[in-house]
C-alpha cells in the first residue's frame, strides 16, 4: 500500500507537521510497531502464567517444593547461553543491516546454537525431573512450573525454527528490505525472550531459594 | 485410527439435535449444489474467500455474525420453551443433559460468534474508510482473522452433529470443566474452538491498534479522528490486551484435561479460583470489547441525523479512553460471592461504579448532540434511541449489583441474566443494528427499506422488554440461572411472557431477512447515487457507494473534525467561484497506486485449523500432525511471496471517478 | 408468614416506584429477596430498594429527557430553535462530569460500608450463643451436619430461630452456591475450602433453599428445605435424630459421593467426628476412614 512516500515533514509554510499529522506511517513503521505490539500480547500470557505460578507455588500437595529440585548451576549455564544468544543475535542483526551476509551466517549459527544449548539443557531438566517422579501431574506447583518454563522454552524452541527459516530465506532471497524486517522481528522476539527468562529466573528459580 | 471418534457420537438417539443435524446438513448440501450448478466458485472465491478488501471482510464478517445468530437464538427460544413448560413435575422437552448443552452454547454463540464477529465486521468495513486510508496496515493478516474465526464457528456447529457441545456454561468453570466431572468431548470443542477465533481475534486487535495509531490520512490529528475510530482504537487495545490472558487460561485447561495437570483439580493442590480470576480478568474487559464500538456508532449516528457536531467531542475521547483503562480493574465484581473478603469486594465494588461515571458522561452528551439539532427519524435513531432508554435501565441495575451485600442475594439468579442481556441486547446488538443500517447503503450502494426497518426495530424493542422484565422479577424472586425445571408455580406466568417476548424478536430477526431480501429486490428504487445518503460528516460519505477497491484515488488531507462535513461546507462556499476556475485549480492528479493482491492464505491455513481443533478434540493425532504441517506450509508459502501486490493504474483511477462523479475527497 | 408491604415501610413515591419496578406481582412469594426473614436479609433489601431509588432520580429524568429532546427537535417540528454549531459547553461539561460522579460517590460508599457490615465471615453480634453448621454440596444434593450435636441431615435444614448460625461450607467436586432467598446473603461452597457465612432466622416456617451455582446434570433438583422452628423444638428435632439408625461415617459419606439427584430427605443420627475437616483436607475424593479419624484428633 502507499504510504510514507507522500509523508511531508514541514508544510507549504515551513512549519513542521507533526508525526500524527503527516499521513500513513512506513511499512517499515507499521511491521515493527504491529509486532511490539503482538510481543505485549505474548508478555499478557506469560504475565498470566507468572500469575499462576505465584498462587500455585506453595501448592505442593505433599510433594516437593522448588528449593527441593531446582539446579541452579544447570540454570545459570542456561542464562548464560541464552544471553550471549541475545548477544550474537544483535550482531546477526547489524550484519544483516549492513547486508553482510557471511557474516550474518555466522551469528545466525552461533544464535542458533546458544539457544539449541539453552533447550538441551532445559530438556535435560525437565526429564530428569519427570524420571525422579516429580512431573507435572504430581502437584499444582510442579504444574505451574513446568508450563511457566516450558511456555517460554517451546518460545525458544519455535525462535529456533523462524531462525532456521530465515537463514534459508537470505539463502534464497537474499538480505532484501523484507527480509531484514523479519530478521529485526525475529530479533525483537529473541530480545522479548531473554527479559522474560529473567523473570523467570528470578521469580521462579531465585525465588525458591528465597521461600525457604 | 480415528481417535475417540465412533458411530455413536452422532446422536442417533436424540430426536432434536438430529433432525436439526439432518435438516443444516441437507441445507448446506443445497447452497453447495447451487453455487457449483450456477458456476460461481470462481466469483466467490476470487472476490470474497480470497479478499484481503477489509470491506469485505467486514460483509463477511457480518454474514458469519448473522448466520451464527439464527443457531444462537434457536437455543434461547428452546431454553424459554423449556422454562414456559417445565413447572411443577412437568418435565418439558429438553431433558437435563440437553438444556445444559443448549444454554452453554447460547452464551458461548452469541459472545463470540454473533457479537464480536458484528462489532469487528463494522469496524473492518468503516475504520479504513473514516480514516481516510486504503486498507488495514495488514490485510493479509485480517483475512487469517476472518477465517479463522469461521473456523471456530464451525467447529461449534460440528459439536450439534458429532458429539457434543459443553455442559458447563459458556465460561466453562473447574472442577466441573474438568475431565473427571466433563469426560466428554463437549469441553474440548469449547476450548478449542475458542482457542482459534480467539487467535484469529488476537491478529485482528493488532491489526487494527496499527491501523488506526500508524495509518491516517495526512493531517488526521489523533483528535480530528472520527469518534468511532478512537472507540474502536479503545477495543483493540483491550482485545490486544486481554485475549492473551482468554489464550493462557484455556491453555491451563487444556493441559489439566489432556496431560493430566492439576492447575485446576480439586485434588493434589489445584485452585478453581484462580480460572475464575483469570478468565474474568479476561471477561471484563471483553464486554468493553464489544460496547465501545457501539457507543461509537451511536456517537456518529446522533450527530449525523441530528445534523451537528458531537457535543463534547474531547470529553467523549477521554471517558472512552478512561473506559477502556478502568475495564481491567473491575474484574472481581463477577464473583463477589466467591468469599474474597470486605475489603476486596468494597474496592471492585467501587471501581465498578466509576466506570459507570465515564459512561454516563457519554449519555448525556448525546443528549446535548440531540439539543439543538435537526433531528431526522430514521432507522438508524430509531435504534438510537431505543439504546439510550434500554441501555440506562441496564445501567442502573449493573451499578445496583457492584454493590456487594446486593449482589449476595442476586448473584447467580435471573435478574443478573436480565441485566447483561439488557445492556448486550440494548447496548451491542441495537448498536450493530444502527450501524447496519446506517452503512448499509455504503456497502452496496442502496438503503435498506425503511418501514421494514422500523418493524425490526419495534420487534426487537418490545419483544426485549416483554422478555426480560420478567426476567428481572423472577431474579427478585428468588429464581436462579441455569434451572432446567422449577417448582414455584407463581413463576410460571413470567416464564410464559418471557418466552412470547423471545418469540418476538425471533419475528424480528426473521423481518431482518425479509428486509434484507425485499431491499435487494427493490434496490433501485433507493439507489445512493452521491455516496452521501444520510448527509454524512465523515469520510467515508465522500466516496461512492459501493467506494472501489482502493476507497481513495488520492489521499484526502485532514483539516479538522467531521472532516467530510469540513469539506461539504468549503465547496458550498468555493462554488460560488466560477466553476471553471474552480475544476483547473482543483483538478486531481492521479497516480499508479498498489493494493494487496487477494490471497488464499487465510482460507486455507483457516481450513487446515478446522482439522486441527477437530483432530485435538477427538485425539485423532496423525490429523492434528498434518494440519499443523498444513498451517505451517501455508506460513512458509507466505513467506516466500514475493509477489503480493497489484497496481491501479492511473487511467483506471480517472475511469472510475468520471462513472462516479460523486462528492469526493480530492476536490 | 405474610409480604411486607412497601408503603407500610414508610418511605417516599420514589421507593414505591423502585419496589414496584422491583418486585411486581410478589403474590404468595415463597423465596423472594423482597420478603426477608433475617436481619442480613432485611439489610440488603434496604440496600435494593435505596440504590435503586437513587439512580432511578437519574434516570428517569434521562430516559424523558432522550425522549422529548428527540421529539421536539425533530426536523419537522418549525417551533425548535435549532443550534447547528454548538458542541461545547464547560459548564454542561462540569455538570455532566459531576452528576454521575456524585451519585457513584455515594453508592461507592454505601457499598464500601455495606460490604463491611455484611460480609459473609462477620459474625452476629447477639446474647445467644451461636449454633455451628457444617455445609457439604456434592453431586446433586446438600449435606448439613451438626458438630456439636453429631448428627447431620441430607437436603433439610432444621434451624432455630432466634440464633446466630455459623456456617462452614466446603463441596465434595464442583462449586456450588449455598443460598437461601429469604435468609440473606449466599456462598460459594468449594473443594479444599472452608468458607464461612453468617446467618439468623427471625421467624418459624419453611423456606426455599438453593444452590446458586450451575454444578451439573443434576443442579436444578438441589433444592433443600429450610425449616425454621422456636428453640425448643430444636432441641426436640435434635434428640429425635439422634436416636435414629443412620451413622455419617466413611462409607456413608462415599456413598454419598455418587452422583444421585432428587435426593430424599433424611437425616444420621451419629456422625464420626473430624469428617468435615477431613473433607475440607481431601478435597476431591471421599476421605477414609483412617484419613478422617487423622484429622479429628490433630483437631
Amino acid at each position: 500500500m502507499s504510504g510514507g512516500a507522500s509523508a511531508a515533514v514541514v508544510d507549504a509554510h515551513g512549519k513542521p507537521i507533526p508525526l500524527s499529522e503527516r499521513g500513513p506511517a512506513s511499512a517499515w513503521s507499521m511491521i515493527s510497531f504491529g509486532f511490539w505490539l503482538f510481543l505485549l500480547s505474548d508478555i499478557v500470557i506469560f504475565g498470566s502464567l507468572f500469575a499462576t505460578y505465584a498462587v500455585l507455588s506453595n501448592a505442593t500437595a505433599g510433594g516437593p517444593s522448588g528449593a527441593d529440585i531446582f539446579d541452579l548451576k544447570n540454570v545459570f549455564i542456561e542464562t548464560c547461553c541464552l544471553l550471549a544468544s541475545s548477544f550474537t543475535c544483535g550482531l546477526m542483526l547489524i550484519a544483516a543491516e549492513r547486508r553482510q551476509v557471511q557474516r550474518f551466517y555466522t551469528w545466525a549459527v552461533v544464535t542458533w546454537v546458544l539457544g539449541a544449548a539453552f533447550i538441551g539443557l532445559e530438556v535435560t531438566e525437565f526429564s530428569d525431573l519427570v524420571g525422579r517422579g516429580f512431573g507435572p501431574t504430581h502437584s499444582a506447583f510442579l504444574s505451574a512450573f513446568f508450563t511457566l518454563v516450558g511456555t517460554h522454552g517451546c518460545h525458544v524452541s519455535s525462535g529456533l525454527l523462524w531462525l532456521l527459516v530465515m537463514m534459508a530465506q537470505v539463502a534464497t532471497l537474499g538480505l532484501r528490505t523484507t527480509v531484514v524486517r523479519r530478521l529485526f522481528c525475529f530479533s525483537l522476539f529473541w530480545h522479548a525472550l531473554d527479559l522474560v527468562w529473567i523473570g523467570v529466573f528470578t521469580i521462579v528459580y531465585l525465588g525458591s531459594v528465597h521461600a525457604t | 485410527m480415528l481417535g475417540k471418534l465412533t458411530w455413536a457420537a452422532i446422536p442417533f438417539n436424540q430426536p432434536i439435535p438430529l433432525v436439526t443435524s439432518i435438516v443444516i446438513v441437507l441445507g448446506v448440501l443445497a447452497i453447495l449444489a447451487l453455487v457449483t450448478i450456477k458456476g460461481w466458485w470462481p466469483y466467490l472465491w476470487q472476490e470474497w474467500f480470497s479478499s484481503t478488501d477489509h470491506k469485505r471482510i467486514g460483509v463477511m464478517y457480518v454474514v458469519l455474525g448473522l448466520v451464527m445468530l439464527f443457531r444462537g437464538f434457536a437455543d434461547a427460544i428452546m431454553m424459554r420453551a423449556q422454562l414456559a413448560l417445565a413447572q411443577g413435575g412437568a418435565p418439558g422437552f429438553l431433558p437435563p443433559e440437553h438444556y445444559d448443552q443448549i444454554f452453554s452454547a447460547h452464551g458461548t454463540i452469541m459472545i463470540f460468534f454473533v457479537a464480536m464477529p458484528f462489532v469487528i465486521g463494522l469496524m473492518n468495513f468503516v475504520v479504513p474508510l473514516q480514516l481516510g486510508v486504503r486498507d488495514v496496515a495488514f490485510p493479509v493478516l485480517n483475512s487469517v482473522s476472518f477465517w479463522l474465526t469461521a473456523s471456530g464457528a464451525l467447529l461449534v456447529n460440528l459439536s450439534l452433529f458429532i458429539g457434543e457441545f459443553a455442559r458447563t456454561g459458556w465460561l466453562a468453570y473447574p472442577p466441573l470443566s474438568e475431565l473427571a466431572y466433563s469426560p466428554g468431548v463437549g469441553v474440548d470443542y469449547y476450548l478449542w474452538s475458542l482457542q482459534i477465533s480467539g487467535l484469529g481475534t488476537l491478529l485482528a486487535g493488532i491489526n487494527f491498534t496499527t491501523t488506526i495509531l500508524k495509518m491516517r490520512a495526512p493531517g488526521m490529528s489523533y483528535m480530528r479522528m472520527p469518534i468511532f475510530c478512537w472507540t474502536a482504537l479503545a477495543s483493540n487495545l483491550l482485545i490486544v490486551a486481554a485475549f492473551p490472558i482468554l489464550t493462557a487460561t484455556f491453555a491451563l485447561l487444556l493441559l489439566d484435561r489432556y496431560c493430566g495437570f492439576h492447575f485446576f483439580t480439586p485434588e493434589l493442590g489445584g485452585n478453581a479460583m484462580m480460572y475464575i480470576n483469570l478468565i474474568w480478568c479476561w471477561g471484563h474487559p471483553e464486554v468493553y470489547i464489544l460496547i465501545l464500538p457501539c457507543f461509537g456508532v451511536f456517537s456518529e449516528v446522533i450527530s449525523t441525523f441530528s445534523s451537528k457536531p458531537l457535543f463534547g467531542y474531547h470529553s467523549m475521547v477521554v471517558a472512552t479512553m478512561a473506559i477502556c483503562v478502568l475495564s481491567f480493574i473491575v474484574w472481581l465484581h463477577h464473583f463477589f460471592t466467591m468469599g474474597a473478603g470486605a475489603d476486596v469486594n468494597g474496592f471492585f465494588g467501587i471501581a465498578t461504579m466509576i466506570i459507570a461515571v465515564p459512561t454516563g458522561v457519554k449519555v448525556f452528551n448525546w443528549l446535548f448532540t440531540i439539543w439543538g439539532g435537526s433531528v431526522r427519524f430514521t432507522v438508524p435513531i430509531y435504534w438510537s434511541l431505543g439504546f439510550m432508554v434500554t441501555f440506562v435501565l441496564g445501567g442502573l441495575t449493573g451499578v445496583l449489583l457492584a454493590v456487594p451485600p446486593a449482589d449476595f442475594v442476586l448473584h447467580n439468579s435471573l435478574f443478573l441474566i436480565a441485566h447483561f442481556h439488557n445492556v448486550i441486547i440494548g447496548g451491542v446488538v441495537f448498536g450493530f443494528m444502527a450501524g447496519y443500517s446506517y452503512w448499509f447503503p455504503k456497502a452496496f450502494g442502496f438503503t435498506l427499506d425503511e418501514t421494514l426497518g422500523k418493524a425490526v426495530f419495534w420487534c426487537w424493542f418490545v419483544g426485549f422488554y416483554l422478555a426480560f422484565m420478567p426476567l428481572y422479577a423472577l431474579g427478585i424472586m428468588g429464581a436462579t440461572r441455569r434451572m432446567q425445571h422449577y417448582a414455584d408455580p407463581s413463576w410460571q406466568p413470567y416464564m410464559i411472557a418471557a418466552f412470547a417476548g423471545a418469540a418476538l424478536i425471533f419475528t424480528g430477526i426473521l423481518l431482518t431477512v425479509v428486509q434484507l431480501a425485499w431491499s435487494i429486490r427493490t434496490r433501485e428504487r433507493r439507489r445512493d447515487l452521491t455516496g452521501d445518503p444520510w448527509n454524512g460528516r465523515t469520510l467515508e460519505w465522500g466516496t461512492a457507494s459501493p467506494p472501489p477497491s482502493w476507497n481513495y484515488a488520492v489521499e484526502p488531507h485532514v483539516h479538522g473534525i467531521d472532516a467530510f462535513w469540513d469539506v461539504k461546507t468549503k465547496n458550498r462556499e468555493l462554488h460560488k467561484v466560477a466553476e471553471s476556475r474552480y475544476e483547473a485549480e482543483h483538478k486531481p492528479h492521479y497516480e499508479t497506486i498498489h493494493m494487496p493482491k487477494p490471497s488464499g492464505t487465510g482460507f486455507i491455513t483457516a481450513f487446515c485449523a478446522v482439522f486441527l481443533g477437530f483432530g485435538l478434540i477427538w485425539h485423532i493425532w496423525w490429523l492434528v500432525l498434518v494440519a499443523i504441517i498444513g498451517c505451517i506450509g501455508m506460513l512458509l508459502r507466505q513467506a516466500w511471496d514475493t509477489d503480493r501486490d497489484m497496481y491501479i493504474s492511473a487511467e483506471q483511477l480517472e475511469e472510475f471517478e468520471r462513472l462516479h462523479p460523486s462528492l469526493g475527497t480530492q476536490r | 408468614m405474610n409480604c411486607v408491604s412497601f408503603v407500610r415501610t414508610g418511605r417516599g413515591l420514589l421507593a414505591v416506584t423502585a419496589g414496584a419496578l422491583l418486585g411486581a406481582g410478589l403474590s404468595g412469594c415463597s423465596s423472594s429477596v423482597l420478603d426477608p426473614h433475617g436481619p442480613i436479609g432485611r439489610q440488603e433489601k434496604l440496600i435494593l430498594i435505596d440504590s435503586t431509588a437513587i439512580m432511578l432520580a437519574i434516570v428517569i429524568p434521562v430516559i424523558i429527557a432522550t425522549l422529548v429532546f428527540a421529539w421536539w427537535f425533530r426536523a419537522g417540528n418549525s417551533k425548535a430553535t435549532r443550534y447547528l454549531d454548538w458542541d461545547y459547553s464547560g459548564r454542561i461539561e462540569f455538570v455532566v462530569w459531576a452528576i454521575p460522579a456524585l451519585v457513584i460517590l455515594f453508592l461507592g460508599g454505601i457499598a464500601w460500608l455495606s460490604s463491611h457490615d455484611l460480609d459473609p465471615p462477620k459474625a452476629i453480634a447477639s446474647p445467644v450463643a451461636p449454633l455451628d453448621i457444617d455445609v457439604v454440596s456434592l453431586d446433586w444434593k446438600w449435606l448439613f451436619i451438626y458438630p456439636d450435636a453429631s448428627v447431620a441431615s441430607v437436603n433439610r435444614l432444621v434451624l432455630p430461630v432466634g440464633t446466630p448460625l455459623r456456617f462452614h461450607m466446603t463441596s465434595a467436586g464442583v462449586m456450588n452456591s449455598f443460598f437461601i432467598p429469604q435468609l440473606g446473603s449466599q456462598i460459594y461452597a468449594m473443594a479444599g475450602m472452608d468458607t464461612k457465612l453468617n446467618l439468623l432466622v427471625d421467624d418459624p416456617g419453611l423456606y426455599h433453599g438453593l444452590s446458586a451455582q450451575f454444578s451439573g446434570d443434576g443442579f436444578s433438583d438441589m433444592t433443600f428445605e429450610v425449616a425454621a422452628m422456636t428453640r425448643q423444638d430444636f432441641e426436640q428435632w435434635l434428640d429425635a435424630t439422634r436416636t435414629g439408625g443412620d451413622t455419617l461415617d466413611a462409607a456413608a459419606y462415599e456413598t454419598l459421593t455418587h452422583p444421585s439427584a432428587k435426593v430424599a430427605q433424611h437425616t444420621y443420627g451419629t456422625v464420626t467426628g473430624g469428617i468435615f475437616e477431613a473433607i475440607l483436607m481431601h478435597p476431591g475424593a471421599a476421605p477414609t476412614a483412617a484419613q478422617i479419624e487423622h484429622s479429628e484428633s490433630a483437631d
